[in-house]
C-alpha cells in the first residue's frame, strides 16, 4: 500500500499524458476525418485521387513510424515541432484516415432512393445532407466510431517513441526500477477504468440513436 | 397540360425510350401500362427529373405557354420516406425547408392531409412501425403537402391486397378531383379500367 501511495504521483503524470493524447486525437480527428470523407467522395478527380492516397499511406503504414516521421523526419525539411505537437499531428492524422472510411462507408449504406426522394421535393443540396442523410450517417456509423475510440485509449501508449511519459511508460520504468509488478497492474486497471467510463458514455449515445430503425 | 415530346433515353446500347410522345391535362389519370423493362419508371424518372434523358422534351404548359410552376411529385415503389422523422415530420419537412412555412402552418396543412389519407393516430410513428400501406400513404402526403401540379405513381397496387387497392384507387381519384395531373404505373389491367381516364401503353 504504501508503495502504491510512493509510485502514484509518477502514474497520475503519466496517465495525464494519455488522456491528453486521447482527448486531442478524438476532438480534431473526428471533424478532419469528416472533411476527408468529403474530400475523398469529391468528384473532382485530382482531390480525390490524393485524398486516396493520404488514406492509403495512413492505413498502410505503422502508427509508430508515422509519429517518428513527423518527429524527426520533417526538421529535415525546416520545419521543426516539439514533441507533443508532433504526436498530436501524427495520431490526428492517422486516425482522420480511419474515421473518413468510416463515415465513407456510412454514406454508401444510405439508399439512393433518400437523396432522390430530397431530391423531388426540392431540397436543397444543403438540408439534404444536414436534414436527411447525415443524421442516419451517424447512427449507422456510430459503433465503428466507438470503437476506434477505444482502439485510441490504447494506441496512445505509442507516444513512448518520442520520450513522452504516458501510464504505460511509467509503469515499465517503475516495473523495471523497483521489480515489481505492481506498476503494471495500476496502469492495467487505469486503461481498464478509462475504457470502462468510456464505453458506457458511449453506449449511452448509442442510445439515443435508438428511437428509429 | 405536361406534354411529353419526341421523349429519347439509352442506357449506353440499350435504347429504351424511343420518340414517346404523351400529353397529362391536370386533373387527369392516366396510367402507363407496357411489359417489364419496357420502361414505365425511366420515363417517369425523367418527368421528376431524376434522370437525364437524350433528346425530345418535357414541357409544363399553362394555357399553351410555358410554366414557371414545374412542380411533380413522386410516389415510388420503395416509398423511400425519411426513416429518422416521424410521420408528421415527413409530410412538414420541406413545407418547412423549402416552401417556408411556420412549423404551426406546416402541422396545419399536414393534419388536413392526415386526417384526408386515414392517416389519423399515426403521426408520431416512424416508418419501421407502419405497415405497408399505411407507408405507401404517408409517401402520398408527403408528395401532395408540396401541392405539385403533377403527380407520379410508380406501381402503387403492386404491393397491396384487393381492398387496399380500391382505397388508393380512391386515393388517386381524390387528388385528381383537386386539379392535379396523376400519372400512374400499372400492370393492374382491371384497375386501369376502373380507375384511368385514359390508358397509355408504351412501347405498343
Ligand atoms: N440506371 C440504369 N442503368 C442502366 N440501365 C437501366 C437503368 N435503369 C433502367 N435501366 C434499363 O432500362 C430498361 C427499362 O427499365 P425500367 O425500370 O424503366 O422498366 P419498367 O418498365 O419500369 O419495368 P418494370 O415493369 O419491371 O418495373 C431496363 O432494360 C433496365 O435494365
Ligand atoms: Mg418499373
Amino acid at each position: 500500500m504504501d508503495y502504491i501511495i510512493e509510485v502514484m504521483p509518477f502514474m497520475l503524470s503519466g496517465l495525464k499524458t494519455t488522456l491528453w493524447v486521447f482527448a486531442v486525437t478524438a476532438i480534431f480527428s473526428i471533424p478532419l476525418g469528416v472533411v476527408v470523407c468529403l474530400m475523398r467522395l469529391s468528384k473532382i478527380r485530382i482531390i480525390s485521387f490524393l485524398t486516396k492516397i493520404y488514406i492509403l499511406i495512413m492505413r498502410g503504414t505503422p502508427l509508430m513510424l508515422q509519429i517518428t516521421f513527423i518527429f524527426f523526419g520533417l526538421p529535415i525539411m525546416g520545419i521543426v515541432l516539439n514533441r507533443e505537437i508532433a504526436a498530436a499531428i501524427a495520431f490526428i492524422l492517422n486516425y482522420a484516415a480511419y474515421f473518413a472510411e468510416i463515415f465513407r462507408g456510412g454514406i454508401n449504406s444510405i439508399d439512393e432512393g433518400q437523396f432522390e426522394a430530397a431530391k423531388v421535393l426540392k431540397l436543397s443540396k444543403a438540408t439534404t445532407y444536414f436534414g436527411i442523410i447525415l443524421p442516419q450517417v451517424i447512427k449507422i456509423v456510430f459503433p465503428s466510431v466507438a470503437n476506434e475510440l477505444i482502439t485510441l485509449v490504447k494506441d496512445t501508449a505509442l507516444v513512448y517513441v518520442l520520450g513522452l511519459g504516458d501510464i504505460l511508460r511509467a509503469a515499465k520504468t517503475l516495473s523495471n526500477k523497483d521489480a515489481s509488478l505492481v506498476p503494471l497492474i495500476i496502469a492495467g486497471g487505469a486503461y481498464l477504468i478509462i475504457i470502462g467510463i468510456l464505453t458506457f458514455v458511449l453506449r449511452k449515445i448509442e442510445d439515443k440513436f435508438e428511437y428509429y430503425r | 397540360m405536361l406534354k411529353i415530346e419526341n421523349l429519347n433515353k439509352s442506357f449506353g446500347d440499350n435504347h429504351v425510350l424511343k420518340d414517346v410522345n404523351l400529353d397529362i391535362n391536370k386533373g387527369e389519370i392516366v396510367m402507363i401500362t407496357g411489359e417489364s423493362g419496357v420502361g414505365k419508371t425511366t420515363l417517369i424518372r425523367c418527368l421528376c427529373g431524376l434522370e437525364e434523358y437524350d433528346a425530345g422534351k418535357v414541357l409544363f404548359l399553362e394555357d399553351g405557354e410555358e410554366s414557371q410552376n414545374k412542380s411533380i411529385g413522386l410516389v415510388s415503389q420503395s416509398f423511400d420516406l425519411f426513416p429518422h422523422f416521424n410521420v408528421m415530420k415527413n409530410i412538414t419537412y420541406a413545407l418547412i425547408k423549402v416552401k417556408k412555412y411556420k412549423k404551426e402552418d406546416a402541422v396545419k396543412k399536414a393534419k388536413e392531409l392526415v386526417d384526408l389519407l386515414g392517416l389519423s393516430g399515426l403521426e408520431d410513428y416512424y416508418q419501421y412501425q407502419l405497415s405497408g400501406g399505411q407507408k405507401q400513404r404517408v409517401a402520398i402526403a408527403r408528395a401532395l403537402a408540396m401541392e405539385p401540379q403533377y403527380l407520379c405513381f410508380d406501381e402503387p397496387t403492386s404491393a397491396l391486397d384487393y381492398k387496399l387497392r380500391d382505397s388508393v384507387g380512391e386515393i388517386i381519384k381524390t387528388v385528381a378531383s383537386r386539379g392535379t395531373g396523376v400519372i400512374v404505373i400499372t400492370h393492374d389491367r382491371e384497375f386501369a379500367r376502373k380507375y384511368a381516364n385514359r390508358v397509355y401503353e408504351l412501347g405498343a
